[in-house]
């Protein structure tokens, strides 16, 4: 399992090199000249224009301004921003539990009901019970994000009035942050109603954000468990005379969830694709949001040390992944 | 009386092309202690008839019979909870593909010690005692140790004795052996058939051996069963069956041996003994 771990972790250092080099050729290959941004309305002569691209260092060789990067993200140093002059990091570390709360949730709903779903169409394989799960899974599957959110909206929202429309928590809860975790910092305010309003806030944003995946893993789970429960092993258990419970729950399920644990694992970069609609449709201050607006602001270095930080927790997630894989499958474990 | 008693078994399947029957109107006895054997060629309903008795064949067949008695109780009458009572304890099955029947995410020792659990009031301790003495009853070396193996981590033969290790936990009445060599090298065959019939005589047990092979028959069995095409055409003890056999297919079978070859060539089911393939 050691050696298994180790090897997965080596491949991160050129996964991470790779990402660099990305995320610094994706944003200056965008037109855009990123001191004219700067300046707006008012412009820039052309010596001041000289001096500030002398200062950003744009006016070196590609190779050389790569080569500077590096050296400032070996030392700890992301960049600051060139709008609010604040370090990238800061700003990262500001929006990024709003980002993680969501996805986090968005991930164990996505979870829950794509494996319980997938098991059920796969025992009642043919019934109308697998039509209609994998039907609604399609459907699920190929709704435009935007336009679902837009829907839930107008239904939930608008209509009945059961979810608000925005945000995070109701503008009278107002109450300092500790974790950055709203639904925690609610329960930690010790505010009545604050909890309730966080959660009521995160229901349409996390149901949106995890449709697709909710999807993807319920077909997966239908795929992986239809091919166990053929399997002889889950003739033996069955002949043992366990109870149906436990063969589908613990002798299929275990055997099932190797390809699923990938499936979710790949589905979280998935998640930060969907997370930059999502918050941008609900006004959810996280990363996805203060991507796109950095995007638009040509803002390199939070571009740069944004991607770079976002490719991170995926990678980071995909470790996770491989490693759960290596304690799900003792193929792995123990070659 | 018999151990096992089946009268006028039918095991039907739904499918694309219409009703398929795959055992027709069976009926067998298999006395306590008794080593029978089931002959027949592959799609003749072995299988599928013995699988009836487990209660281990899919939603989408049909079973119906006129008795399927075991100790007496008829198994078609008895709830789905009834008979996973029985399951596993006082009958059990082994079947052809030794490592496929091994689930490859549990050790063979949480394999042995499920059963345990579902059918003796043993603790822990006791289970994981049971565990070892089973595997080294069924000739495991280092039985302690090979409580935490994999199944991958172990050879077909050895599969197969954690297998055996399994159907034989809770001492069952009935064994059911589905074609248990087939997948084995050859010296390996040996070794488990002689595991077999060494256990079916300590504990007593009948033994319902599901084969291929007229050698293995002829080595280990009391009393042969000869299936075609889901029906019963000859049930002999072994002797008479190789000296004298009755029905035109046994003949036919028997004349298809490998040690009746004539020139290099083997004659074939139909062509042999005046037996006549029925469509």
């Amino acid at each position: 399992m050691l050696r298994f771990a180790l090897s997965r972790l080596l491949l991160v250092v050129p996964t991470f090199v790779g990402i660099t080099l990305i995320a610094f050729l994706f944003i200056r290959i965008l037109p855009g000249d990123p001191v004219l941004l700067m300046a707006g309305e008012r412009g820039v002569s052309p010596e001041r224009h000289a001096e500030l691209m002398a200062q950003f260092g744009f006016d070196k060789p590609m190779w050389r301004q790569y080569v500077d990067y590096i050296g400032q993200l070996l030392q700890g140093n992301f960049g600051h921003s060139f709008s609010t002059k604040r370090p990238v990091l800061e700003e990262f570390m500001a929006r990024f539990p709003a980002t993680l709360e969501l996805a986090l949730c968005a991930i164990v709903l996505a979870t829950v009901l794509g494996v319980a779903a997938g098991i059920l169409a796969a025992v009642k394989r043919g019934s109308w019970i697998d039509q209609a799960t994998m039907g609604t899974a399609l459907v699920g599957y190929s709704m435009p994000i935007f336009w679902w959110a837009l829907l839930l909206i107008i239904l939930f929202s608008t209509s009945l009035g059961w979810t608000p429309v925005s945000g995070r928590i109701a503008l009278t809860h107002y109450f300092p942050s500790v974790t950055g975790f709203m639904l925690v910092d609610s329960l930690l305010s010790g505010r009545p109603g604050a909890f309730a309003s966080a959660v009521h806030h995160l229901v349409l944003p996390t149901i949106v954000l995890a449709t697709i995946p909710l999807a993807v893993i319920a077909r997966q789970t239908r795929s992986a468990m239809l091919e166990v429960l053929g399997e002889v092993y889950m003739m033996t258990a069955r002949s043992k005379g366990l109870s149906p419970s436990r063969v589908i729950g613990l002798h299929a399920l275990r055997n099932a969830l190797i390809p699923v644990v990938t499936t979710i694992g790949l589905q979280v970069s998935v998640l930060m694709g969907g997370a930059i609609l999502t918050e941008t449709i609900f006004s959810w201050p996280g990363i996805g949001k203060w991507m796109i607006d950095s995007i638009s602001r040509r803002d390199y270095q939070v571009v740069q040390g944004g991607l770079l930080l976002i490719a991170a927790m995926v990678m980071l997630v995909n470790l996770t992944v491989d490693l759960l894989y290596g304690l799900v499958n003792p193929r792995v474990r123990h070659v | 009386m018999a151990l096992l008693e089946i009268r006028n078994l039918t095991v039907s399947f739904e499918t694309a092309a219409g009703r398929f029957h795959a055992v027709q109107g069976l009926d067998l006895a298999v006395d306590s202690g008794e080593v029978l054997a089931v002959v027949g060629e592959s799609g003749s309903g072995k299988s599928v008839a013995m699988l009836a008795v487990m209660g281990l064949l899919p939603d989408t067949a049909t079973v119906s019979a006129d008795a399927m008695l075991f100790q007496g109780r008829d198994l078609m009458s008895l709830s789905p909870r009834q008979r996973r009572r029985l399951a596993g304890r006082d009958m059990a099955m082994i079947f052809q593909e030794p490592i496929a029947s091994l689930n490859p995410c549990f050790t063979v020792g949480f394999q042995i010690e499920e059963t345990l659990k579902r059918h003796t009031g043993l603790d822990a301790a006791g289970r994981r005692r049971r565990a070892v003495e089973l595997l080294d009853a069924v000739g495991i070396p280092e039985p302690a140790q090979r409580l935490s193996s994999f199944p991958h981590q172990m050879s077909g033969g050895q599969c197969q004795r954690v297998m055996i290790a399994i159907a034989t936990a809770c001492t069952p009445k009935l064994l059911i052996a589905d074609e248990p060599t087939t997948a084995l090298d050859v010296t390996i065959q040996k070794q488990i058939l002689d595991l077999l019939l060494r256990l079916q005589l300590e504990h007593g047990m009948a033994l319902v051996l599901i084969t291929h092979d007229m050698g293995v028959v002829a080595e280990t069995a009391d009393r042969v069963v000869v299936q075609y095409r889901g029906r019963k055409m000859e049930d002999a003890d072994v002797l008479s069956l190789f000296e004298n056999p009755q029905n035109p297919y046994t003949r036919a079978l028997l004349s298809a041996l490998p040690e009746n070859a004539v020139g290099g060539r083997l004659p074939t089911v139909a062509a042999a003994g005046g037996w006549e393939a029925r469509p």
